[in-house]
């Protein structure tokens, strides 16, 4: 699905990653851990086509397509979705019509007729109740005002909104209270099937309950230093990165 | 210093053509309008057409409309067809389109009774001079200071009519008026437009002006509104500004209020060729509220110039100005805001905010605050800002599924919500997004069925 080959990104003449090769297949979930500024949300953001970064070297496909080729609203409409670390609030956009423009992309890129007012807020409801997202956020404008925990409910919102096939999700964890957590986690589940991945950059091992990867990785300047299963996460749960850091000579 | 001489060549030629069609003016013009009408004179001949030099005018040259040959116009003519087959401005759901101005002279178009309460008076200018001098006598130049702008000393020495409005004391008039102010003639044309407004203690009006060019000659129009707010009233004013490439307008609006009461106003400038928007409110009661806003879209080599001034004379009163620009292309616009609380107003609360949005390297922007603060007790703040689309919001939407173009223009539509949610007429609220979207894409925004196709 997704295949990642020797990627180097740089920002502002600064390399931020330096040779990433990574795998996807259907059906797969992977966790991304590394300390702070390792790289994981360049990564996201770089797959999610942010135009900020130079990509120095390497290749993407996605879906056996030049990932680099499409622009972010084709990335979207052809089953990307980032689920961001830090939304941003958008002052005067009104959340229905921004979900609804969203979700009628999408529909008119698979050749479905878009939904009319009263079909979409149906649809709505059904997916915010997965969430159990507050009704009331939806009559703000996107996410002015929503609390972190809030802001992190609302993306997964969207992605059950925009059924993704591949779904990178940059610390979603952080930020939730524990009951929200796992209403998230289960509503990530939910959306999981044999065609779908899901790429899940997290700081901690309690998410990993939850949702259960196949393929754990870890991020260490720019690079992928370690691959293993998902029992990699406890290990790094109990004793940090330091042993990380020494294995790769710092 | 050719600039100089060109625009003393300028004035004198202007202060020539006021020679010529004076007599006419005069002949079977109100006393009353006469009489300011020569003070008026002398005191543009005194200043000559606003150079840049005058601080006022510093960021608006209107050196070149002025260099054009006009047609004055100092007679009305019989209207040739019902304007309203023609041209069609309506803001759906709101059945109140009662008067057209064109080019400068009121014609009714529906009758009133029955329509309005009892003893509003919407009517011609002149005629009410003419029959009714003193319903104007006390209020008629009393706010428009000819000898503070040469726009207004013009517009007093050239005015014969426009509209007269008066809501007597606590009568509320439930539905929004709309007045539809016209350029359209067959050759290139100077306008003068004067309107009174008079709003009586304890009384409620909404007034939705639309301005419209209908088709391509070269317009100068210059334009005075007088506003009286009286004690408890209330003066909702908002202007639509839609006029093409060819056309200068400088509107000069003055608004005074007295105790307790409150004037919205909102400026929505979809298109015109160059603008200039003076709005002076006075605040000449405690416990006064003016809020003033504005959302200008510029593109190619339009100019925008909106240039206010809040005074507050009196302790407990409040004032909110919003401006904002969105300008494209090689577009220019300014905004000037002056708040100025006299010894007297303590407790004032005087907000200003400007921000812009520019969408290309080549639009400009000026925006120059101006606070001068002669009492202690008071609150003030203003901000200005100028700016781009913000690039991580434009890349969330994107992210999303949604065309940059699409993105880009829920970006701007959000810029202008903030604005445009302040006008309270929810039809006219719907239509001027509707508009304002149009515009945004590119698409003309002219009310549907409007007669002018050019697309210069
Ligand atoms: N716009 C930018 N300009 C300069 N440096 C940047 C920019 N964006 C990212 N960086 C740098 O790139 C490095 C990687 O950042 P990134 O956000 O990818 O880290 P991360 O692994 O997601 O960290 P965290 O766990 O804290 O979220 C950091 O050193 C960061 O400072
Ligand atoms: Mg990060």
């Amino acid at each position: 699905m997704l295949s990642i080959k020797n990627l180097c990104v740089s920002i502002e003449g600064k390399e931020i990653l330096n040779g990433i090769n990574l795998e996807i297949n259907p059906g797969e979930v992977h966790a991304i851990m590394g300390p702070n500024g390792s790289g994981k949300s360049t990564l996201a953001n770089v797959l999610a086509g942010k135009e900020d970064y130079e990509i120095t070297a390497g290749e993407i496909t996605y879906m056996g397509e030049d990932l680099f080729e499409m622009a972010p609203e084709d990335r979207a409409r052809k089953g990307i979705f980032l689920s961001f670390q830090y939304p941003v609030e958008i002052p005067g956009v009104p959340m229905v019509n921004f979900l609804k423009t969203a979700l009628n992309e999408h529909r008119k890129f698979r050749g479905e007729k878009p939904l009319t007012a009263g079909e979409f807020l149906k649809v709505m409801r059904e997916k915010k109740a997965l969430v159990e997202m507050d009704t009331e956020l939806t009559n703000r404008s996107v996410n002015e005002g929503f609390s972190g925990g809030e802001k992190k409910k609302n993306e997964i919102f969207q992605m059950a909104l925009l059924e993704p096939k591949l779904s990178i999700l940059d610390e979603t964890d952080s930020g939730l209270d524990i009951d929200a957590l796992k209403t998230v986690a289960h509503g990530v589940n939910a959306l999981r099937s044999a065609e779908n991945a899901t790429i899940v950059v997290t700081h901690y091992q309690r998410l990993l309950d939850y949702i259960v990867p196949d393929h754990v990785h870890v991020l260490y300047k720019g690079r992928i230093v370690k691959s293993a299963g998902k029992e990699l996460a406890f290990e790094l749960e109990e004793k940090g990165y330091e042993w990380i850091k020494k294995e790769n000579g710092d | 210093m050719s600039v100089t001489t060109d625009n003393n060549d300028l004035s004198l030629r202007m202060a020539g053509h006021f020679r010529d069609i004076e007599p006419g003016l005069a002949k079977g013009s109100p006393e009353i309008l006469n009489t300011h009408r020569k003070k008026a004179f002398r005191d543009f001949v005194a200043q000559g057409i606003p150079t840049r030099k005058s601080e006022n005018y510093k960021y608006t040259n209107l050196q070149p409309a002025f260099s054009r040959e006009y047609q004055f116009l100092h007679e009305k003519t019989e209207k040739e067809f019902h304007l309203e087959e023609v041209f069609k401005c309506d803001v759906p759901q709101l059945d109140t389109h009662l008067v057209t101005i064109l080019n400068g002279w009121f014609y009714q178009e529906a009758d009133i009774k029955g329509i309005l309460p009892e003893n509003v008076i919407l009517e011609s200018l002149e005629k009410v001079a003419v029959m009714k001098p003193e319903l104007l006598k006390v209020h008629y130049g009393q706010l428009a200071d000819t000898e503070a702008d040469p726009m207004v000393a013009l517009n007093t020495a050239f005015a014969r009519d426009g509209y007269f409005l008066r809501v007597p004391k606590n009568t509320k008039v439930e539905s929004p008026i709309q007045i539809i102010s016209l350029l359209q003639s067959d050759c290139d044309t100077y306008v003068t437009q004067r309107n009174l407004i008079v709003v009586e203690p304890g009384a409620e009006v909404t007034l939705i002006l639309c301005d419209h060019t209908l088709n391509l000659h070269n317009y100068l129009s210059n334009s005075v509104t007088e506003i009286f707010v009286g004690e408890n009233a209330v003066v909702n004013y908002y202007t639509v500004q839609n006029q093409h490439n060819n056309a200068t307008a400088v509107n000069s609006v003055y608004v005074h209020q007295e105790q307790n009461s409150q004037a919205n106003t909102n400026t929505i400038t979809l298109h015109g060729g160059l603008v200039r928007n003076n709005l002076k409110v006075i605040l000449a009661g405690e416990n006064g509220e003016a809020n003033v806003y504005g959302m200008a879209f510029l593109d190619r080599k339009q100019h925008v110039d909106n240039f206010t001034q809040l005074v507050h004379a009196m302790p407990h009163c409040q004032s909110n100005q919003l401006y904002k620009h969105i300008l494209d292309d090689e577009s220019t616009g300014a905004f000037s805001g002056r708040i100025n609380v006299k010894r007297d107003a303590q407790k004032t609360n005087a907000f200003q905010r400007n921000n812009n949005l520019l969408l290309t390297d080549k639009a400009q922007m000026q925006t120059k605050p101006q606070l001068i603060i002669e009492a202690d007790d008071v609150k003030c703040s203003h901000g200005a800002t100028i700016g781009q689309i913000d690039e991580d919001a434009l890349f969330y939407l994107r992210s999303r599924g949604i065309e940059e173009k699409q993105a880009r223009l829920m970006m701007m539509n959000a810029f202008s919500y903030e604005v445009v949610q302040n006008i309270k007429v929810e039809p006219l609220r719907d239509r001027i997004d509707e508009l304002i979207e149009k515009r945004l894409r590119g698409d003309v925004a002219r009310c549907h069925e409007c007669a002018y196709q050019c697309d210069c």
